[in-house]
């Protein structure tokens, strides 16, 4: 290794305001001897703690993360307090997180008419409409055919829709990006079993609806559903949650989240989109023009900063690490690159592997914060060679009232003080 | 699809297709899936029998909805229902079915299978109607006196029934 200079001595800029070229990460020496001389100027003689001294308790049958850690929660939006009929959400905490997978109590939601608690010995998936041969599947007959695992985020399409908005939201990551989780998805191809339904060539599209009380529909692509849907029967190596489909839900990889079915019960050919309610009045974006852009169903690249978020409070002056999330509908993500400057100048992020289609992507970068303002961004370009537009690009394209696939760059500004705020650019 | 997407989604598929399956499907009639089967088209196809008129539509309405769309379809808590459709490009455009939706068959679908909220698959045909047709009317998009049925239903236009583009398989800019 060439690092053998003072430690702090050879961290190359990579661009302004203190951001360091990534090599830091890939020899090791430099980040760990910064690291360990701050730890040695406050060492005094260790204490023993308690729990070095009597045992510990018993193992539980199902474990709970610590109750140091009760602050990880999802939130529940308080429009909804007494929990009367409609819609709900659940927001992933990604200002807690690290990595690439969302632990399974901590996915994001959304739920139309509440949770049902789903028997699974009383739910079918039903295959008809324009197939040879209509056919009905249990849950136990479908966890005996070969199975599939794949790694995929799903992203609700309003995920960060308050960005269009004229105003930023004074809010964490969970409150601006929650509506976005990454997973392990094992299940079965659904092209499997629309071979063995046999398919009507005169099938386009197929429509798939929720076993809850909304009877939630949505059009999906036939080409789509043969390339790479899955009817996911397992998260993460458990069986599915019921707030996210127990027993079965449909995987619809970097396509709005909606159209990813949960309590999938019924699956039904068709020759063009059915126009249910979720694909035109909800989840079609209202131009600046009046006209909606309906069919919109590919989530472009995105990224955002999940530390130093919002909520953060940086710790004085020094060498910090700039970690985040990065992600492409359309493919896999490429390169992710940093400012801390307001997007004036732009350090390339180390990728922390494995990078997958389709899937969340962890990037990373030092940053040697000097206590002065900064004006924190990332920006993503996936295999594709789409470039996560500004949000000033986004919002001139699209006009104010899209709603929905909001993916322009998010800007975090650290005051003198150390406090993070979501600013516009 | 591009050569490129193409190869990799062959590649993809190889596991799959090579996997042996359990053929584990049963048969089924379309006639034994009709009460799970609540889809209609657009060109109205899966409209039920049965028939209704805003007049009762708006008794039904003034028990079972008004508590979360307000009186005459005003919205709040729970969405509008009525709204201008020459507004969607201005500062006031609100997303309504009246404003918005495309097609009035949806109201039909969209109320039989999840509305209300509370009590979602209570309604009867001739009930649904009658509220499909009410907010119809509220909206000014048919008359106090037409009828709601499998064929009428279908031909209703909605005032933003061109307001759509369809973006699959291509990608908005």
């Amino acid at each position: 290794m060439a690092n053998r200079k003072e430690p702090g001595t050879d961290l190359e800029p990579a661009a302004g305001n203190g951001l360091l070229h990534r090599r830091v990460f890939l020899g090791a020496g430099a980040m760990a001897g910064v690291l360990g001389a701050a730890g040695m100027a406050h060492a005094e003689p260790l204490t023993v703690p308690e729990w070095v001294t009597k045992p510990g308790k018993r193992p539980l049958p199902y474990t709970q993360p610590s109750p140091f850690e009760g602050k990880v929660q999802r939130t529940i939006p308080d429009q909804n307090p007494l929990y009367e009929p409609g819609s709900a959400a659940g927001r992933t905490p990604h200002q807690f997180l690290e990595g690439m997978v969302t632990p399974n109590g901590l996915h994001f939601e959304v739920t139309h008419n509440g949770v049902p608690d789903i028997d699974p010995d009383k739910h079918l998936l039903v295959i008809h409409g324009l197939v040879k041969r209509p056919l009905k599947f249990t849950v136990n007959s479908l966890l005996r055919y070969p199975l599939t695992s794949r790694f995929h985020f799903v992203e609700c399409a309003g995920n960060s829709g308050a960005l269009y908005g004229a105003n930023p939201v004074k809010g964490t990551v969970q409150q601006l990006h929650g509506l976005l989780s990454g997973a392990e998805w094992t299940g079965v191809m659904l092209s499997t079993l629309l071979d063995e339904a046999g398919i009507d060539p005169k099938a386009q599209w197929l429509l798939a609806e929720g076993g809850d009380a909304t009877g939630l529909t949505r059009s999906i692509p036939l080409a789509k559903a043969m390339d790479d849907v899955m009817i996911a029967l397992y998260q993460n190596g458990e069986r599915i949650r019921p707030n996210n489909g127990y027993p079965m839900r449909l995987l619809v990889p970097g396509f709005q989240g909606n159209m990813n079915i949960k309590w999938l019960r019924r699956i039904r050919l068709t020759e063009g989109p059915m126009q249910t309610r979720y694909e035109t009045s909800r989840y079609s974006l209202l131009l600046a023009d009046g006209k909606a852009a309906q069919y919109k169903l590919q989530l472009d690249a995105k990224s955002f900063i999940t530390r130093p978020s919002p909520g953060y409070q940086m710790q004085g002056a020094g060498l910090y690490e700039i970690s985040g999330l990065a992600w492409s509908g359309n493919g896999t993500v490429k390169q992710v690159e940093v400012s801390a400057d307001g997007g004036k100048s732009w350090a390339l992020a180390a990728l922390s592997g494995p990078v997958l289609p389709k899937m969340l992507t962890r990037f990373r970068a030092p940053w040697k914060w000097d206590g002065g303002p900064a004006v924190l961004q990332s920006r993503v370009t996936d295999d594709t060679g789409y470039v996560q537009p500004t949000r000033d690009a986004l919002l001139l394209a699209r006009g104010a009232k899209a709603q929905y696939h909001f993916n322009g760059i998010t800007t975090f500004q650290v005051a003198a003080g150390g406090e993070v705020s979501h600013v516009y650019a | 699809m591009s050569t490129r997407s193409l190869i990799a989604a062959l590649l993809l598929a190889l596991p799959a297709a090579a996997a042996e399956s359990p053929h584990l499907g049963e048969p089924i009639t379309e006639a034994d899936i009709a009460s799970w089967n609540l889809d209609i088209a657009p060109d109205g196809a899966g409209l039920p029998a049965g028939r209704g008129a805003a007049a009762q539509g708006e008794a039904i309405y003034t028990e079972k909805c008004a508590v979360c769309h307000g009186f005459d379809g005003v919205g709040t808590p729970a969405d509008a229902l009525v709204g201008d459709q020459k507004l969607l490009a201005t500062p006031k455009g609100v997303k309504t079915v009246g404003s918005y939706w495309p097609y009035a068959t949806i109201i039909f679908d969209y109320t039989r299978r999840a509305m209300p909220l509370n009590n979602p698959q209570t309604l009867t045909n001739d009930e649904v109607y009658a509220l499909t047709a009410y907010i119809l009317k509220l909206n000014g998009i048919i008359g106090d006196k037409d009828v709601m049925n499998a064929k009428s239903l279908p031909r209703v236009k909605m005032p933003n029934r061109d307001g759509f583009t369809q973006i699959y398989p291509g990608n908005l800019k």
